[in-house]
């Protein structure tokens, strides 16, 4: 069943735990909005003093489940990893998304965010999924800039 | 109030082709008839025959083909005002509502920046007077009037409840009002207005009144005379009819008063190379080659709404929205948006479920073969009004049934469960 792809149980924990709520003061947060239906993130990306690393996420928002449960997951797994390398795994996750169900996400490399693959397969579905990574790409732009 | 028999029932719904689709293995169960509402085969049918048969140009050349299509086209314009109660000459086809109250507004902001003619024209300090339950197509180009002109939007208040009573209208009209635009029942709370009462202050006001009747026509009979009010509008879509069109309603006076907006062929008398002189009401507003197979599948489902009965529909709907809206009340953890108690309702229920986004009530009610709407239904405001972002909303049509109101109503009794919530 095409739903229970949708909503596999670690997006449902997801949805509850989520990783990396709570914005701190300072930073280049991001704020994105999906005016279909109204749901809000707003998330910061920290990046080590050469600006080379992530080193946290922090974000807050409203959401679906899909939407909560991205930014939970993308927070687990981005955590640590090059800025380099976040850029290739966002445009991976991204083509993932828009793929109409044609491209999955491997568990080697995205992890848990693997679970995610199925909300490709319901359009309507993938904006929720990317609030969070657009809101990551944006934070980091604007970090950078500050650095340089 | 009674609901149709089972027999009643079924040969309605054979009429209606999308009802014996599948969804997520389930047969469908349509509860989205308030955003558009299914299509019966006998109106399609004539529709496409209509114009694989008779295509023509409307109103133009002499050949029999374009008088037949012409003649149709007039014939489609009458019956589609007499089953709302109008003359035909005061019905002017338009894309749907929402176009139809920009053609107003677009008069207005037309005649405020000449200054004429007066009841049109709007100047700094003017008051345009809307509800809080208004659906965003009977709100921005009432804005957009107001930041033209330099007038004032002011809002009705609806009670917690839902309720828009005319003394809340009557606490913001005063003797600068110049627009009262409110729905005849909310597309969010499902409640009637008392637009009567609404459009006698507003004219006593002197102001023009403007009633969105997108979720009364069809539901039951509407008489645009009755409102009392100088525009009403309406959508096919909402009516069993097709997309693609709709209509503004006008009092014979005030067409005859509001300036045109669109201007081209078929609306004109005399043309000159430097004026011209413009037909009356409805062709005034309708410049170039019209809706021809739309007018003539609206007119046609129209008709079979008449077969079916269009208080035995209404009846139908009312009972079966009792119904509906006593089951989502006594599912814990879900309210109701529009709760009042002792108002007239249409079959239509939107709610919020505690702990849950609409868009995953939206998806797991799908995954159980049942069409909700989710979102903000284009009502942003007044789901900030009553303290949410968005809701999920069932609305029922003629084909709709008992047993369609019992499994959404134990599919959204499954909601919370399944998302984790206690």
């Amino acid at each position: 069943m095409e739903f229970d792809d949708l909503y596999q149980q670690i997006i449902l924990d997801h949805n509850k735990k989520r990783v990396g709520y709570g914005l701190q003061p300072g930073g280049f947060p991001s704020h994105q909005y999906n005016p279909t239906c109204g749901d809000e993130l707003t998330l910061t990306v920290r990046l080590s003093e050469d600006g080379s690393t992530i080193t946290a996420v922090e974000w807050e928002g409203k959401g679906c489940s899909i939407s909560q449960a991205s930014a939970s997951l993308m927070t687990s797994e981005v955590t640590g990893m090059s800025v380099v390398e976040f850029e290739s795994f966002a445009n991976g996750f991204r083509d993932a998304m828009r793929s109409r169900g044609t491209i999955s996400l491997s568990e080697d490399e995205y992890g848990d965010l693997a679970a995610l693959s199925g909300v490709s397969k319901f359009v309507a579905r993938v904006k929720c999924a990317m609030l969070a990574w657009v809101a990551a790409e944006d934070s980091l732009i604007l970090t950078r800039e500050s650095l340089n | 109030m009674s609901q149709f028999t089972p027999e009643q029932s079924a040969a309605i719904r054979a009429e209606f082709p999308e009802l014996s689709e599948t969804v997520s293995g389930h047969p469908l169960v349509y509860l989205d008839t308030a955003a558009t509402s299914l299509r019966p085969r006998i109106a399609v049918d004539i529709e496409s025959e209509f114009a694989l048969r008779h295509t023509a140009a409307v109103n133009r050349g002499a050949h029999s083909l374009a008088a037949e299509a012409t003649e149709a086209y007039d014939d489609a314009r009458a019956s589609i005002a007499a089953f709302v109660g109008a003359r035909p000459n005061q019905l002017v086809f338009t894309s749907n509502a929402t176009e139809s109250i920009n053609l107003v507004a677009l008069a207005m902001r037309l005649a405020s920046s000449v200054g004429s003619p007066p009841r049109f024209a709007l100047a700094a300090g003017d008051e345009i007077v809307v509800s809080e339950a208004e659906h965003h197509a009977n709100l921005i180009p009432w804005q957009e009037v107001a930041q033209q002109t330099g007038a004032v939007i002011r809002v009705a208040p609806i009670t917690d409840g839902g309720e828009l009573t005319a003394e809340a209208v009557k606490s913001v009209v005063s003797d600068r009002t110049r627009i009262v635009a409110v729905s005849a029942v909310s597309n969010v709370l499902g409640i009637t207005n008392p637009v009567r009462a609404i459009a006698d202050l507003g004219r006593a006001a002197g102001a023009l009144v403007v009633v969105d009747a997108c979720q009364s026509a069809a539901h039951g009979r509407i008489d645009v005379e009755s409102y009392g009010a100088d525009f009403v509008v309406f959508s096919a879509h909402k009516m069993y009819g097709p997309t693609g069109i709709g209509a503004l309603w006008g009092t014979t006076e005030i067409l005859d008063e509001m300036p045109v907006v669109l201007t081209g062929g078929s609306m004109i008398t005399r043309v000159d190379y430097d004026s011209s002189d413009y037909l009356p009401a409805p062709a005034k507003f309708e410049p170039g080659t019209p809706r021809l197979t739309q007018a003539i599948g609206w007119a046609e489902s129209l008709r079979f709404v008449e077969s079916v009965g269009v208080d035995a529909i209404s009846a139908h709907e009312e009972s079966l929205g009792a119904e509906l809206f006593a089951g989502v009340a006594d599912i814990p953890n879900v309210r109701i948006l529009g709760n009042s108690n002792g108002v007239h309702r249409v079959g239509l229920v939107s709610f919020a479920v505690e702990g849950v986004h609409p868009h995953d009530v939206g998806q797991y009610l799908d995954s159980r073969g049942i069409a909700a709407r989710v979102g903000h239904h284009c009502a942003q405001p007044l789901h900030k009004r009553l303290g949410v972002d968005s809701s999920t909303r069932f609305s029922l049509g003629m084909y709709s049934t008992a047993d369609d109101v019992a499994l959404a109503v134990a599919a959204l009794a499954d909601v919370r469960e399944f998302f984790g919530e206690d």
